[in-house]
């Protein structure tokens, strides 16, 4: 099948989807007070960006966002990195990190809040407590396995202890590693929105949990299409950044399916 | 320092030149495994030392011994006069798998080792500039290995080991992987490289062309476990040498005969052992 006629089917899907859950709502055989009108959302989302205001929800999101991936990415490479190259370590540290990673985040929530207040940093705290886990256990396993040949290669050449973090575990875990961050990246959302819906003053998570508040479903589901624009963007620029760094990788998508 | 003990079976043609690696009555073992067991092997400087063996004899652990990779349960490995004692960098070794590092280039994975050895930025890419176009890669140098076919990777791997001028260079079956024409394309250029500037080298090989046609003299391993050198033969054929051509000399196809008679019976038996 052509790229063309798939475009078409998609776009059909699209239209069906969306006029048939119109077309519901028009005839009345939808209840608006759950679904409403695809229209009326639209409406909404372009309210709000066409706002002000709006944006310091975006802002405040997206710094929860970018500090809780950031230090949760940093912490679990660091982590990774040592414990993939530090067996004992990983023995003796392994029951500790799988009862911390059992716990759901989410209840984790509460905590922060009495820890760090309602503020920005609560958020960040719970982005990083998901986020730490997916790039730990990714660098983890990208430095254990590196390729035993090219590591023998590499210490026959001379490598020292840190020429091979640099020339040879590094590399080996980046692939790893940036799978994990486009997973992660999710996870950082998830934690920012959900410490605001528990209780914040700013936020795309504080917009929906105040539309909840007013039996406002209008404002749920515009909240929820502002978010999945949100994450799809820094999905994009995540995508431009791997491709940037593993240049070295045989491109998947070049082959024929 | 206690010198190898050189069992020799015949007078080897460049017993003048000093023994470059000595391996002395090693004994390598797996927990209750022994995979080779007291050995003695001396390869003179600038000789080229070919081992045959059949499959699973211990042939890679002798090697990774030399190479400080492995530890021996007993026995000492020195090289030049000085003891091995883990890794070193004064050796090359040529993998028979893809040992590259795949998110370096061509030239960047030849610079390796000057890298390594704190050899400034200008100078080494120079060198490892130079060591391409050697080994035919002129204009390759930015390619990432998985842009490269089999025989050339096995060039840039050859660049790669031979450029610090190691004392001794150890090869590990590197052209098995490769298809026969690439494979007696690579082999002349082995010959050609090893000529410029001759060192001692160790190949391990299961075919036993190769062997004669590489080296100066072929040691017959016994099957494994528990393997040990149990003949070593001189090849008196001249130099430069074509690996091709060199196959139909009828020196060639007495000397053929006369190994596999050796390896023969050790190739049954591993055979039977595996069976």
């Amino acid at each position: 099948m052509n790229a063309t006629t798939e475009r078409l089917i998609q776009l059909a899907l699209l239209v069906a989807v969306l006029g048939g859950w119109q077309l519901g709502v028009v005839l009345g055989v939808i209840d608006v007070f759950f679904f409403p009108a695809p229209v009326d959302i639209f409406n909404q989302v372009v309210a709000w960006v066409t706002n002000a205001g709006f944006y310091v929800h975006v802002t405040t999101t997206l710094t929860e966002t970018v500090l809780g991936y950031l230090i949760g990415t940093g912490l679990g490479v660091a982590a990774g990195v040592w414990l993939g190259l530090s067996r004992s370590a990983a023995r003796i540290l392994d029951p500790f990190i799988k009862c911390l990673n059992a716990v759901p985040r989410v209840v984790l929530a509460p905590i922060f809040v009495l820890w760090l207040g309602l503020g920005l940093w609560s958020k960040v705290a719970l982005a990083v407590t998901l986020v730490f886990f997916v790039t730990f256990f990714n660098a983890m396993q990208g430095v254990r396995e590196v390729n035993p040949v090219v590591l023998a290669n590499a210490r026959l050449l001379g490598a020292s202890r840190p020429d091979l973090l640099r020339h040879v575990y590094f590399p080996a875990a980046a692939s790893w590693i940036l799978s994990s961050l486009r997973t992660s990246v999710g996870f950082a959302v998830v934690g920012a929105i959900i410490g605001e819906y528990l209780g914040s003053s700013a936020g795309l998570g504080h917009l929906i949990a105040q539309a909840e508040g007013n039996f406002d479903a209008v404002g749920v589901f515009a909240g929820i299409l502002v978010l999945a624009v949100f994450v799809l963007l820094i999905d994009s620029i995540l995508d431009v950044a791997e491709k940037r760094l593993i240049k070295w990788r045989p491109n998947v998508a070049e082959k024929p399916a | 320092m206690a010198l190898a003990i050189v069992k020799e079976t015949t007078v080897q043609p460049r017993s003048a030149s000093k023994p470059m690696v000595c391996v002395d009555a090693v004994t390598m073992s797996f927990g209750d495994f022994v995979a080779v067991e007291n050995v003695d092997l001396t390869v003179a400087d600038g000789e080229f030392l070919t081992i045959v063996g059949p499959t699973g004899c211990g042939k890679s652990t002798i090697l990774n011994a030399v190479a400080g990779l492995l530890k021996p349960a007993s026995g000492t490995v020195s090289i030049d006069g000085a003891p091995v004692r883990g890794v070193r960098n004064d050796i090359g070794y040529l993998f028979q798998q893809d040992a590259l590092l795949p998110w370096k280039t061509a030239l960047e994975n030849v610079e390796l080792g000057p890298l390594f050895k704190g050899m400034g930025a200008a100078e080494r890419r120079e060198r490892a500039t130079t060591w391409l176009a050697k080994v035919g890669l002129k204009g390759f140098e930015d390619r990432y290995p998985h842009q490269l076919s089999g025989g050339q990777r096995k060039r840039v791997q050859m660049a790669q080991a031979l450029i610090s001028g190691p004392k001794v260079i150890l090869m590990d079956e590197p052209f098995s992987a490769l298809d026969i024409h690439t494979r007696h394309l690579m082999q002349n250029e082995l010959l050609r490289l090893w000529q410029e500037e001759r060192r001692a080298v160790v190949m391990i090989t299961h075919d036993l062309e190769e062997a004669i046609a590489l080296g100066d003299r072929v040691v017959v391993l016994a099957a494994g476990p528990r393997s040990r050198v149990i003949d070593s033969f001189p090849v008196a054929l001249e130099r430069p040498r074509d690996v091709a051509e060199i196959k139909l000399d009828q020196r060639f196809t007495d000397l053929y005969r006369n190994i596999w008679s050796s390896l023969r019976g050790e190739v049954e038996k591993s055979y039977e052992r595996h069976d």
